[in-house]
């Protein structure tokens, strides 16, 4: 197959970057989208150029680390597919492939398609956790757990932490990704104790890294690799809602700015 | 002058061990807790947990991970599941039992004590991931689901669909953020050590360049935990993720760490088959499709170009079931990543190149209903048909082995220290547990007792045992050692040379792939050691790095990795053309039984290899840590 790629340069995050045209010329449709970039890349520095940066690493589609919009999507045209794990046959022979960063006020450029999505990190640090420190858990079995509830917490705990959600909302909101995490813990029975806050303290923090608020696109769960359901966030603003009238102190004393 | 390699393995009867030594250790006293800054590089199961639980001790905790985010881990790509002695299952699973298992399914070369402690922590590790959420499967009862997994024959793995890894992983992460919020750990994301500082002989710092900046920076602490994982990468082409490096622990070898048995890799049967050239990694199958999945390939050569279904069952290989009856498709996965090795050498693999063989579910779907399976192993099929575009509800799947997990690593102590003391280290990274052959659902059960539960004891133990003076930023062995990684980056950056990093690591791969992967001889040993010199000296006068240092730098990263894979490559067939025998994953063709299975000899070589840097320029000195069995009998493994 034989490209043109229209790859998003920007020096780094104060530099100006803009669209830079590339050929990419005998490319096998057996290729994941990374590996074309790989080839990219490896003949871009055999010319002198530098490489297009861009993040990846486990390469299965679970780390959560690559993602990049293509032809304005994010991870691409195929349905529940990381970036990664997006394979060149999606594509024909002659197409302009249009390759950006997620784009997002909450996840600043780094270089080329590197952003920072330090964000997450610290909306699960406001309360992304059962506290349950080593060594003072009873025995596994003591709490039995209908398997219904359990699959359900699976589903919602399936996020990667990737942030196309972020990237394909129009309000860049990260409420899939932060409900899907409300959702996991909050239905399981361990979970129960800090349900409240907990969801109180990761919308706060959300709201504070500057990520915008859910009106319901559903663009968010049409992206997600992992088919993560918007129902976690009609779950996420029960509890936040609960909270913020009930327990509005109590969530005041956790969390912080990570 | 050779090393000291004493174990410091407990007196007393087996089971007693563990717990005789918790109560004989040292603890710091609490208040003083915070007094002690612990590094904890790598955020993976035994590197989170161990930042995590340190800090929830009231230890002062920095932990780094070259990700950008320590979610990213490569634990987090787990998929089949944890071992635990639980024996919720009532089929005579005991932690003895466990203990016996890993001992012989790692063919006789682990620590016996070692072993057992894991065996024993194993049942708490799966309370404490179910108490911080960690969402397992259940029976409809609301308990936990067991599933038999990898060659063991009694249900004592967990699992989170196929994706106990990540959840594990979550679990440890979202402590690790828990305690980042508190403020016990300060968390450097996309930082990457480069190398170890000793100070009188004490692991005291390591030097860190930030990926964005490219700063060079010393960071300085009481103790050094690497729990930065194995070193696959060394093959190119393995199912770690793309950063997977051994630099943290290369360079704690360069500075006095011993490295043991390096030579043991394992290779994983069930991988998707290499495609072509551009391959740049490998994607594991989880071995659980093994449960349900039948492997085959034709009999007749000629069969092997026919679509599978135009095979029909007499003509049929079930190589695995034949050769190994009582184990079967379980069989350990070095006895079945061999036996794939040999029917495709026999001329009757299948797929592109030959290289690969049938995982078939027809039976099995058959027998329990395509709905089953998919609720069993959905993710597995929908991954395997990304890749492949080939529906494995309607073909078999083709499978062929990659490298997959280094038992060797660090030598170290019952403690997890190093030979360096106050350098500890966890998981993958060290040597401990697997001896020559990892069993499935092993490596998360390590990563996390190492991480948990054994070193937030041990560490203790050493800070309240040892007077440790102050060490400034101005010490001489702190500026040398930052002088060093500067100047190394210099000379990297200063080569300017013609060929690309990536074609240098795909060279060093193919060398090492056929000469020091599934089999193993003299001969080619030899040859590796005559060529990787001279791709190593090629590397560092024609290697080209564009870009500058003071900056993201991704090929600058990956170049420093593969200059340090350069070295430990060879290492590595030094210990294989040394240890004469076949054991586990370590396979020496001269050396077998008449029916083609691993030929140990206990009599030479039960010990471990704990090699010793001798400087730049000198070979690394051989030293034994002998094996000591005192509870079991060491016998052939058979799995007939």
């Amino acid at each position: 197959m034989n490209l043109t790629l229209r790859v998003w340069r920007q020096p780094g995050p104060d530099a100006a970057g803009g669209l830079k045209e590339y050929k990419a010329t005998d490319i096998s449709p057996d290729m994941s989208f990374l590996e074309m970039l790989d080839v990219v890349n490896e003949r871009l520095i055999e010319a002198g150029d530098l490489p297009i940066a861009f993040d990846h690493d486990c390469r299965e589609g679970i780390c959560g680390s690559c993602g990049v919009m293509i032809n304005g999507v994010a991870h691409g045209p195929s349905k529940a597919t990381a970036t990664c794990q997006l394979h060149m046959r999606s594509f024909s022979d002659g197409d302009t492939i249009v390759i950006e960063p997620w784009r997002a006020r909450a996840f600043p450029v780094i270089r080329d398609l590197v952003v920072n999505r330090g964000a997450l990190d610290r909306i699960i640090a406001a309360g992304g956790f059962i506290t349950a420190p080593t060594g003072s858990a009873q025995d596994a079995n003591a709490l039995p757990i209908p398997k219904q509830d359990s699959d359900a917490a699976m589903d919602a705990a399936a996020c990667i932490g990737c942030g196309a959600c972020v990237a394909a909302c129009p309000n860049g909101s990260a409420s899939l990704f932060t409900g899907a995490k409300i959702s996991h813990l909050g239905l399981l029975p361990q979970g129960q104790p800090e349900r409240f806050r907990r969801a109180l303290n990761m919308v706060t923090q959300m709201d504070l890294e500057t990520f915008g608020h859910c009106t319901l696109f559903g663009e968010c769960q049409e992206a997600c690799p992992k088919e993560i359901s918007i129902d976690v966030i009609s779950r996420m603003n029960r509890d936040f809602l609960r909270a913020a009238v009930t327990a509005p102190a109590a969530a005041a004393s956790s969390g912080g700015d990570g | 002058m050779t090393l000291e390699l004493n174990a410091r393995i407990p007196a007393g009867p087996l089971a007693d061990k563990w717990d005789k030594h918790r109560f004989e250790m040292k603890l710091v006293n609490p208040a003083n807790k915070r007094k002690y800054t612990i590094i904890v590089v790598g955020s993976g199961l035994a590197g989170g947990a161990a930042a995590a639980t340190l800090s929830e001790l009231g230890y002062n905790v920095r932990c780094y991970c070259y990700q950008d985010s320590p979610r990213r881990a490569h634990s987090i790509a787990a998929q089949g599941g944890i071992n635990a002695a639980k024996n919720y299952q009532n089929d005579g699973d005991s932690i003895q039992r466990l203990f016996y298992d890993t001992i012989k399914g790692g063919d006789f070369r682990a620590r016996e004590a070692n072993v057992y402690r894991l065996a024993q922590i194993s049942v708490n590790i799966i309370d404490q991931c179910v108490a911080q959420g960690v969402p397992f499967a259940r029976e409809y009862g609301g308990l936990l689901a067991n599933r038999s997994f990898g060659g063991a024959q009694v249900s004592r793995t967990f699992y989170a669909r196929g994706q106990t890894g990540q959840q594990l992983l979550l679990g440890a992460y979202q402590a690790l953020e828990k305690e980042i919020a508190k403020g016990g750990v300060k968390m450097f994301p996309r930082a990457e050590m480069l190398d170890l500082i000793v100070v009188n002989g004490r692991a005291r710092g390591i030097v860190v360049r930030d990926e964005l900046t490219g700063t060079i920076e010393p960071h300085l602490a009481d103790a050094v935990v690497l729990a930065t994982g194995g070193y696959g990468n060394v093959f190119y082409l393995s199912t770690n993720a793309k950063g997977c490096n051994a630099t943290a622990i290369w360079r704690a070898h360069k500075r006095g760490a011993a490295f043991a048995n390096p030579c043991y890799t394992q290779i994983h049967p069930t991988c998707i088959p290499v495609a072509g050239e551009h391959q740049s990694k490998l994607t594991l199958m989880s071995e659980s499709l093994r449960n349900d999945g039948r492997v085959w390939v034709p009999k007749r050569k000629e069969d092997v170009g026919k679509s599978p279904t135009d095979v029909p069952e007499q003509d049929r290989d079930y190589y695995l079931e034949r050769k190994y009856p009582s184990f079967g498709n379980l069989s350990p996965r070095d006895i079945a990543s061999r036996a794939a090795k040999e029917a495709c050498d026999d001329g009757r693999g299948v797929g592109p190149g030959g290289r690969g063989v049938y995982l078939d579910f027809a039976d099995a779907i058959k027998r329990l209903g395509e709905d089953r399976i998919r609720e069993r192993y959905g993710n597995l099929f929908e991954m395997y048909e990304r890749i492949t575009a080939e529906n494995p509800y309607k073909v078999p799947m083709r499978i062929y082995p990659a490298v997959h997990y280094t038992m060797g690593g660090l030598w170290v102590d019952y403690n997890l220290m190093s030979t360096v003391p106050g350098l500890h280290v966890a998981g993958e990274a060290n040597f401990s547990d697997h001896g020559a052959n990892r069993l499935g659902a092993s490596a998360l059960m390590q990563g996390l007792a190492d991480g948990y539960f054994v070193l937030p004891n041990t560490i203790g133990d050493y800070l309240a045992s040892n007077r440790l003076e102050q060490v400034s930023a101005d010490a001489p062995e702190v500026k040398a050692a930052v002088a060093e990684v500067q100047q190394r980056t210099n000379k990297l950056l200063g080569i300017k040379g013609k060929r690309t990093v990536a074609s240098f690591h795909r060279d060093l791969g193919r060398i090492m792939w056929e000469y020091c992967g599934m089999a193993r001889d003299a001969a080619g040993l030899r040859k590796a050691l005559e060529l990787i010199p001279q791709l190593r000296e090629e590397f560092w006068r024609d290697v080209r790095i564009p870009g500058a240092g003071a900056e993201l730098n991704q090929t600058l990263e990956h170049a420093g990795r593969l200059a340090d894979f350069l070295e430990l490559g060879e290492l590595m067939c030094r210990d294989a053309l040394h240890r004469e025998e076949s054991c586990g994953g370590h396979f020496r063709t001269e050396h077998q039984t008449p029916d083609g299975e691993a030929l140990r000899d206990d009599e030479h070589f039960a010990y471990v290899a704990a090699w010793q840097w001798m400087g730049e320029g000198t070979p690394q000195q051989l030293n034994k840590e002998p094996l000591v069995y005192e509870n079991i009998k060491l016998s052939q493994r058979s799995y007939k």
